[in-house]
């Protein structure tokens, strides 16, 4: 009796607790699902907006313009059909709010009922129209031209480089520049955040005595419970007005700002898992080296950290993971301006800072939405690429041993 | 064996009173408090609605209000999936959201409660104080990027705006940038507060902030709507006279069918008392 309970018992543990490691996996790669579902959503679209056309007057040559020429268009940088491969005639902007310039409240109608017949009346007398307006208002025998436009591909989404996602009437979906930003204030932040890491690892492992290392240890951890808003508070009071006056630049949100905070944020990970990885070192290795006559300096470079290395590695790579996905304190810091950086101390804008920044406003389901979806597939497929590179070096370790 | 089954029936019984009590206490707020409104959106318009929520809430135990922020656009967005009873707006509804809403065949009334201007900001350090229409226009899209062109020192600009889930964002492009699209080159951060922190510290600074969160640690620039004519100072009597061009209306926007609900708030807003807290906060009040 006693012992078929006790098996009883055990089964149900057993159960629960493969019951939470199911839940958990089945919740993880629901998540994925779900954000590459809805990120290639982005790839099927055109890139106006849902239900909206351009059109242009029927005797016009030009059958198609780029993205990029629209917005130039509509920006009135291009002024003249010929500049698209049209004929020379100045371009005339319509947009939906432009109706009342042309007919007043009463021809239009109490609910715009109007609206179609007048559009086709202003685009057959207007030979340089071009109008973006809504499907809704498109007459039965519409007799403008549509403006034929292509679908977002991926390659076009990740070599664009210009990104106004909520640009009218055609949105700019290029996502290069953000790429760049993330992996340059990334790479800037490990950059400054593995030297110190590395320093305080070794004080702390091989040189500090019991009581700094009691002292010291914990004021790091603390660290990372710091939520990462202050940081960005502290950055865009403190740091970017230090970087402004040591570089003598005229703004002083950049890529370097942004790295520093990110270092400061990433030296918990990287002091933690090193100064543990060199703390594993066993203690005959050490003692070996000493006792054939090398210094403790040498004993640190020669044996120490050689031999824990796969763990800085690890430990560093870990870093960077969470410099990447770090949104709240880049985006205050960084100036998030969407062009290609050429130096640490140019205006950057990364991945995790858009997304955070943009959501709120895209429409749900609308191209905006999916677009940011998509960026956090790239984002995603970073930061696996890295913990798969982590897992690589820690497995690496472990064949040595054997 | 006992002391097993009391294990997982002690659990049990936790949660299923807990689960309980919740619920009571969801019934009797219910009686209680007779409307709970929820009011979401624009920033700009937020320290306004927050002021005039808690004088409400004062006045009337029966109201409760709770002011959440986020951006014009996420609160008509919340209208639409109907997650807030008034949305906070600081411009006007955009087609797509007309559409929007004329598709799921709702109703939506508009009412303005105050007006905002929304004042051009430099560093104190810059000689620039004022600027025409034109030259905000081609500062933002980047084509003047020095301020020697506008009869300032030979100091590169840096334009700041505000992220684009802003209504003070779309509202600059619509009425200074004639709907063109800003340069890449221009700064973004995601809150005013921010951008006044930004502008302060920065020599060459420019941006643009609501009336309402003037401080000492930046000048406000005048500016002129007929090339140079005439230059305007931002202020409240400016902007109350219409001399001052860049003034917007601000909005509560809700559904038609949940009127009775909100109808104590927006009555508040329109009152004189309310009306008190517009001038208070620094927006200019309708009257």
């Amino acid at each position: 009796m006693k012992t078929n309970l006790k098996k009883i018992r055990e089964k149900v543990i057993e159960s629960v607790l493969m019951l939470s490691s199911v839940t958990t996996s089945i919740t993880v790669i629901l998540i994925v699902f779900f954000l590459f579902i809805e990120g290639a959503g982005v790839f099927s679209r055109k890139p106006i907006d849902d239900g909206f056309l351009l059109a242009v007057a029927p005797s016009n040559s030009v059958q198609k313009l780029s993205p990029a020429q629209v917005k130039d268009v509509y920006d009135q940088k291009i002024k003249n059909w010929k500049e698209v491969g049209g004929a020379d005639l100045p371009i005339v902007l319509f947009r939906t709010s432009d109706i009342s310039d042309y007919y007043t409240d009463e021809e239009l109608g109490e609910n715009f009922e109007n609206f179609p017949q007048k559009i086709n009346e202003l685009i057959t007398k207007t030979p340089g129209i071009i109008a973006f307006f809504s499907e809704t208002y498109k007459a039965k025998q519409f007799v403008g031209k549509e403006l034929d436009i292509d679908k977002i591909t991926i390659s076009k989404f990740l070599s664009g480089e210009e990104w106004f996602p909520t640009a009218q009437p055609i949105a700019q979906m290029g996502v290069k520049p953000l790429i760049y930003g993330t992996l340059w204030v990334s790479f800037g932040a490990i950059l400054i955040a593995l030297p110190i890491g590395l320093a305080a690892a070794i004080y702390l492992s091989e040189i500090a005595k019991k009581k700094t290392r009691n002292l010291l240890k914990p004021l790091i951890e603390l660290l990372a419970g710091i939520p990462s808003v202050v940081y960005g508070f502290f950055g865009l009071v403190i740091i970017v007005p230090l970087i402004q006056s040591t570089f003598n630049l005229p703004v002083g949100e950049t890529a370097l700002a942004g790295s520093v905070v990110l270092a400061i944020m990433a030296l918990p990970t990287i002091i933690t898992i090193s100064e543990d990885a060199m703390r594993n070192t066993p203690r005959a290795m050490k003692e070996a080296s000493l006792a054939l006559g090398a210094s403790q300096w040498q004993t640190i470079y020669k044996v120490v950290v050689p031999y824990s290395a796969s763990g800085i590695t690890a430990g560093a790579i870990l870093g960077i993971g969470r410099a990447i996905g770090e949104t709240m304190a880049v985006l205050m810091v960084t100036g998030n301006a969407a062009v290609i950086p050429h130096s640490f101390l140019a205006p950057v804008r990364t991945i995790p800072a858009t997304i955070a920044a943009e959501l709120g406003e895209a429409p749900n389901g609308g191209l905006h939405y999916e677009a940011l979806f998509a960026l956090g597939c790239i984002l995603f497929i970073i930061t696996f690429g890295i913990n798969m590179l982590v897992e690589m070096v820690t497995n690496r370790k472990s064949h040595k041993k054997h | 064996m006992n002391k097993f089954k009391l294990f997982l029936i002690l659990p049990l019984i936790g949660m299923l009173s807990c689960g309980k009590a919740k619920t009571e206490d969801k019934g009797e707020g219910n009686a209680d408090a007779s409307v709970s409104v929820t009011i979401k959106g624009s920033d700009t318009v937020l320290p306004l609605a927050q002021k005039e929520a808690e004088e409400l809430m004062k006045n009337n135990a029966n109201v409760s209000i709770t002011v959440v922020g986020g951006g014009s656009g996420v609160g008509l967005t919340a209208l639409i999936d109907g997650t807030t009873d008034i949305a906070m707006a600081s411009r006007d509804l955009k087609t797509e959201e007309k559409l929007k809403f004329s598709e799921s065949k709702t109703e939506i009334e508009k009412v303005i409660i105050a007006y905002d201007a929304l004042a051009v900001i430099v560093n104190p350090a810059n000689s620039v104080s004022k600027l025409t229409r034109e030259q905000l226009e081609k500062i933002y899209i980047g084509e003047i990027t020095n301020w020697k062109d506008v009869g300032g020192a030979d100091e590169k600009i840096v334009a700041y705006s505000r992220e684009s889930s802003s209504g003070t964002y779309e509202f600059f492009k619509d009425e200074v940038m004639d709907k063109k699209n800003y340069a890449t080159t221009i700064l973004s951060l995601p809150a005013t507060g921010a951008i006044v922190q930004a502008v302060g510290q920065t020599k060459g600074a420019i941006g643009y902030v609501g009336l309402a969160y003037e401080t000492k640690e930046v000048k406000q620039l005048s500016v002129s709507y007929d090339q140079g004519k005439n230059f305007v100072a931002p202020s409240v009597a400016s902007a109350k006279d219409k001399t001052y061009p860049i003034s917007r209306p601000l909005f509560y926007m809700f559904n038609k069918t949940n009127e009775a609900k909100v109808k104590a708030v927006v009555d508040y807003a329109m009152s004189p008392e309310g009306q008190k807290n517009v001038s208070e906060i620094g927006y200019v009040p309708l009257k």
